[in-house]
This record gives structure tokens, sequence and C-alpha cells, in this order.
């Protein structure tokens, strides 16, 4: 029983790969449903986002099981015509068992994902485990896994500040607003020029609660028709002198080849706002406010490329959170680990005892059909006991041993010897392939672990 | 065995500070945790501690100049344990910690046997003035910091240099409502505290005003805070300009309370 997975991703496939690869929302049903009904898989699960295609199973036999879910990629491909299976391959990764479960634990936490922190994946990896649940492709040990690639990215994300500094340029600006009024609740953004970055930056201070919207353009029409979409009021254009004073924030981007807003304009306005900071972003490219400005008290301006700075300095800052979380899932991964041992011991301990027990059995019989005529109904219980008596002080120690062993590093070896001292048949195994995990161990040495063929090189 | 124990949270005090101080300038959010881990500790010795001398002499140990720092030195640390459970600026410990070590450090340098006060100075308006002006004190200084802390922040904001202590340090507004709370409960304390030493001295020598230098440079002090509350209500006196006159009246504070305390005969001549 092996945890297994093949995927590709934004860092081993480029777009025109990926797109071709990924499995249709619509329809992701039956595909659940198809990729269980192979023999070599107990449970199966797809994730399909426009940034990787990962399908993980359950089996006993993992390079078998490799091969099948690199061709069941494969055959999903739309435009059949493109891609042959040995280039596809090149693209993929092929994780198993305590890698495998790191893998889903670093992607559910974002560390996998093209912008480290964003939150959007983990929403994604319950929607696909929500998928696999209704079309009853997951088991026991998908519905552990993915419960707890869910909780582990909550955990990372409260214990770490990896999502808390923005890292796109519109909301950076929510960033640096919110180090200087602590609060947007309340407050007056005034947008000049009605650029699309504006709008958008406009939008998230909306949402982190600014309260007003002022809007101007030199296109009144224009400047009347974004106001109404933030529910704001437009402003003349030659009024902008005057609405400074009421504005806490103002996104200025128009195409004008001057400074819109010069010096004088903000002093006079701090003025009038009795020294209540002033935070000013200029995104448009020639600058539209007056750089001196930003040597005034109370007033704060930025350009485009302080934004980006403000950008690189927060995904720094997310980097070095990163290293905290790696740290989290490297525990995680070995709670699941042992959870996952604990699975493997459970059927030997059975077959240890059901093999005693057939041994007991048959001596007992054969002593009991020789002495048949001696011994009373009384005689013949004793001996049941006695017999039954002997296994279990016998099979005490070393099957608590096991149960005890098999949670630690090297259990799956005490488990595999077990099997070799009680002579027990390496059952639920289809084949003797040598490159075959052993059936009930987690982990061996001599097995692929990450087959990840050359794609890491490629990246 | 009792020297050893007034030892004990100048020691851990000093810790603080030095993790404080770590914490402050490299990258580890759990060196925050300790620090305030053993500040917590030195200020339970340090209340135990208070207590103990209370008890014994029969009045809060503020009667010599000793006794008025330690107060001070554990208002500060009270006040920084009740800012760090409802904000939790932690780079704020980094600030306050140093003050406070300071001042308890200077606390054990000078003489602080249990006096027994003069019995002409004995008068129940003796607590109530001495407590209130350590309390608007400390109240000041806290506002002192906040001014620092924005003066720094806004540097870095201006500058565009987003580095760690960009990150660590609070919002320009809520440092900027820090120093007006302070000002704002320190000024009403220091008030109280002088109305306060004016009885205490119209029961011991019934006069309730007599010029002599503290007097005088409290009195300068107060109009001070006073105008920066008016300032700040009327023309808008804030932010930068409030950071700075936190700093300067912070300057009044330490001069009248230390300065003159040691350099001019009078009746605050503690030691």
């Amino acid at each position: 029983m092996n945890i297994i997975l093949v995927g590709l991703n934004h860092k081993t496939a480029p777009v025109e790969i990926r797109e071709k690869f990924s499995f249709p929302e619509a329809s992701i049903g039956t595909f659940l449903t198809q990729l269980v009904t192979s023999p070599l898989i107990s449970e199966g699960l797809i994730l399909s986002t426009c940034n990787r295609v990962e399908i993980y199973a359950i089996t006993e036999n993992a390079p078998e099981c490799f091969d099948y879910l690199s061709r069941f990629i494969y055959e999903n491909q739309k435009y059949h015509d493109n891609i042959s299976f040995d280039q596809l391959t090149r693209h993929l990764y092929f994780y198993s068992s305590t890698d495998a479960v790191s893998h889903i634990f670093r992607v559910s936490s974002s560390l996998d994902s093209m912008v480290v922190g964003e939150t959007q994946i983990s929403g994604q990896i319950k929607e696909a485990f929500d998928y696999a649940m209704i079309n009853k492709a997951t088991g026991v040990i998908l519905n552990k896994l993915f419960k707890k690639a869910i909780s582990v990215a909550k955990r990372i994300r409260s214990q770490t500040k990896i999502s808390e500094n923005s890292v796109s340029v519109s909301y950076a600006a929510v960033g640096l607003a919110k180090k200087i009024f602590g609060d947007l609740t309340g407050k007056t953004v005034l947008l000049v020029g009605a650029g699309e970055m504006a709008e958008l930056a406009a939008r998230n201070l909306v949402n982190n609660g600014v309260k007003n919207v002022l809007v101007t353009n030199r296109n009144y029409q224009r400047a009347v028709e974004l106001a109404r979409e933030f529910n704001g009021i437009s402003v003349k254009f030659d009024e902008i002198g005057v609405e400074l004073a009421e504005a806490d924030i103002v996104i200025c981007s128009t195409g004008a080849p001057y400074y819109v807003i010069n010096s004088d304009m903000v002093e006079n306005a701090v003025g009038r706002r009795k020294n209540r900071p002033i935070f000013l972003v200029d995104i448009s490219v020639p600058r539209n406010i007056d750089p001196k400005i930003n040597t005034l008290g109370n007033v704060f301006l930025y350009d485009i490329d302080d934004l980006q700075a403000v950008v690189e300095a927060n995904l720094k800052e997310r980097q070095k959170e990163a290293e905290k979380a790696e740290l989290i899932i490297a525990e995680e991964v070995e709670t699941m680990d042992r959870w996952l041992k604990s699975l493997n011991v459970v059927p030997t301990i059975i077959a240890i005892r059901e093999k005693v027990e057939a041994i007991r059995k048959s001596e007992v019989d054969k002593t009991i059909s020789k002495w048949q005529r001696e011994l009373s109904e009384e005689e013949v219980g004793a001996i049941e006991n006695l017999s039954q008596n002997i296994i279990n002080k016998i099979l005490h120690f070393p099957l608590s041993a096991l149960k005890a062993e098999a949670h630690l590093s090297g259990g799956s070896e005490v488990i595999e010897t077990t099997r070799k001292l009680f002579d027990l048949a390496e059952e639920k195994q289809p084949s003797q392939d040598p490159e075959a995990p052993p059936a009930g161990t987690a982990e061996s040495p001599e097995e692929p672990i990450s087959r990840s063929r050359d794609s890491r090189e490629n990246q | 065995m009792e020297i050893l124990l007034y030892k004990l949270p100048l020691l851990f005090y000093f810790a603080g500070t030095v993790v404080y101080l770590l914490f402050f300038s490299i990258k580890k959010d759990s060196l925050s945790n300790i620090a305030l881990g053993v500040t917590g500790i030195g200020f339970l010795f340090h209340t135990f501690i208070l207590i103990l001398r209370t008890v014994e002499s029969g009045h809060l140990p503020l009667s010599n100049l000793s006794g008025a720092l330690s107060f001070f030195s554990w208002g500060m640390i009270l006040t920084y344990l009740v800012l760090e459970y409802w904000y939790r600026i932690h780079i704020l410990g980094s600030f306050i910690l140093p003050l406070a070590f300071l001042s308890l450090l200077s606390a054990a340098a000078f003489p602080n046997e249990i006096r027994s006060l003069q019995p002409d100075l004995n008068s129940s308006w003796f607590g109530i003035h001495t407590t209130l002006t350590v309390l608007g004190a400390v109240a000041f200084t806290i506002a002192f910091v906040a001014g620092m802390m924005y003066l720094i922040q806004e540097k870095l904001l201006k500058s565009k240099r987003f580095n760690r202590l960009y990150y660590k340090l609070p919002s320009l507004d809520l440092l900027d409502h820090l120093n007006q709370w302070s000002i704002s409960v320190g000024f009403p304390l220091l008030t109280l505290g002088i109305l306060a030493g004016a009885l205490w001295a119209g029961d011991v020598w019934g006069a309730y005003w007599v010029w002599d230098p503290q007097r005088i440079f409290t009195s300068v002090t107060w109009l001070f805070y006073l105008g920066m509350i008016h300032g700040r209500l009327t023309v808008g006196w804030r932010g930068r300009k409030a950071a700075y006159l936190a700093i300067i009246g912070f300057m009044g504070v330490v001069f009248t309370f230390f300065i003159v305390n040691l350099l001019v005969e009078g009746p605050h001549r503690f030691i």
C-alpha cells in the first residue's frame, strides 16, 4: 500500500503543455470514475488547476501505477496530434510515500505555487477533494491525507506570516496605506484618471474598508461612469486642488506628460487637513505628481517603482516565512507517516495470528484424534485451553513489540523481517517485480521515490 | 538574601533588554516571546519587592530618589505589558525595556535604605503626590517612545526602505494615537500630582506655593504639555510635529525629575 502521485506544474511544464492536459471541471467526475476502475488503484484523486495537473493514487504496485497514471494523463490530451508520450513524460514528476505526502502539503500551503503565500490553491484542493469524495474515488487513506493537507495549510497560514504581505502591485498600495493609516475604515480615496490599474487599486482599497471614492478624469463622462461603479462621487478635473484636502489616499494615473498635482496644491491641502497624513500613489509614466512633494511633512508619495520595491520586499519576507512553513510540513509529514505505518502493521498482526492459530488447530486436532477414546470431553477442552494460552503468551511479546516498532523509523523493516520470520507470503502483491516495494511497506531504499526523470533539471 | 532578591528584577530586565535588542536587530520572531517571558518574571519579582517594602515602611517606597526610580521602572514595565497584551506590538519592548532597565539600574546606584519620612514631610498627600507624578512621568515616557517610533517609521516610509524594521513597526496612525493617549493620560496625572503636592505643602508648611527651581521647571513642563494638547485639538499638531514635541517634553521631564533633584537644594531633594 503506497501513496503515489504523477503530475506536472508551472515549474516543469510551460502553459502550452499544461493547457493540453488539464482536466475540465465539468467532466472530472467521469475521469475519476474511470481512474479508479483500474485494479492497480484502490483510491484516486485528480487535482487540476491552471498551474498544475496532478493525480494521486493508492496502490500496491507503484512502478506499474506510475505508468498507468502517466498514460491516464496522456490520454486526456486535447489536440492529439501534438505531443508524444515520451515528450509528455519529460514534463512529469513522480512521487511516492513520504515524498508524495510532503508534496501535497507543500502544494496546499502554497509553497509550490507561482506566488508563495497565495490562498487560492487550498480552496482548489478542497474542491478537488470534494469531487473525489462525491464520485467515491477516495477511501480511508486519501481522505485522511487531503483533510490533513487542508488543515496543514490552515496551520501554516495562522502560524507563519506567509500570506500577510501582498505581492501584487495593485495590492501593494493597500499594504502601504495600512502602515500609514492603520485601519482604512472610513477613509476617502481620490482617483485621478481612470486607468485600469488605478481602478484595481481602488477596488482593493474599498475591499479593505475605504468608504468614499472620488473620481476625476479629463474626460468627465468617464469619471461619472467609474464613480457610479464605486458608488462614489465624480469631480471636475480642475477641482483636484480642492478635493485633495478631502482625500486620505490619492491614486493618480492619467496620460498627461506633466505634473497634474504639484507641490503647492499638496502643501495647501495638508494645511487644510490639519496635518492629517495624505498618501499619494503615482502609477503613471511619465509621472503625474511632482516627486518633490515627498519632502513635505505628513505627505507620503510613491511611484510605480516604489510599489515594485514593496512587492519585492514582501516577496522576500514571504520567502523567510516559507522556511518556517517547511519545518511545520516536515513535522506534519512525520505524523502522517506514523499513521500510515500503523495501518501497515495491522494486516501483519492478523496474518501472524491466523497462521499460528492454524498450526495450533492442526496439532491439537492430530493429538485429539489419536487419543480420542481415552479423553473425556473435559480433557479435550483443557488441551484446547492449554494450547490457546501458550500461543497467546508466546505471541504477546513479539506482537506488542511489533505494534510499538512500526511507528518508528525503520518500522517497515521490522514488519518485513517479522513477515519473513513467520514465513508469511507477500500477499496482496500482484507481481513480484523486484523494483516494487514489498507489500505493507511505506518506503524502501531501492525504490525510485521520486522518479522525476529530468523534469526538475528543466526548470 | 534580601540583597539578592532586590537584584533579581534588575537581572531579569537586563536579560529582557538584551533579548529585545536582539529582536530589534535580527529576524527571529520567537525572540520576542522569550523577551516577554523574562520581562514578565522580572516584573513579578519587582512587584513582590514593592509590596514587601510598602508593608515594611507603611507607605509606598517613594521617599527617596532610588524608590521613585524603581517605581517608575515598575510603572513602565506594567504599561508595556498592558500594551503588549492589547496591541501585540513586540517592538515596543525594544524601546521600553532599555529605559526601564536603566532607571532601575540608576535606582540601584542611589542609596535605597528605607528612611522614615521626616515628621514634617509626613502627610497623606505625600503618597498621592509622588505616585501621581511618577505615573505621569511613565505616561510621558510612553509618549516619547511612541514619538521615536513614529519618526523612525516615517523615515522608513519616506525613504522607501522596506527593511525588517518597517515590518516590525506598527502603523503611523497607531503610533500617533499612542502618543496622543499617553499625553492625555499623563497630563491629568501630572496636574493632580501637582495639586496634591500643593496640598501637601499647605499641610506641612502652611504655604501652597513656594518659588523653588523644581516647582518652576515642573510648571514649565506642565504648560508645555498643555500647549501640546491645545495645539493638537485646534491647529492639528499631529504626526511628526507631535512626535518631536513628545520627545522635547520628555527631555523636560527627565531634566526636572533628575537634574533638578540632584543639583538644587529644596524640599524635593530626596537624598
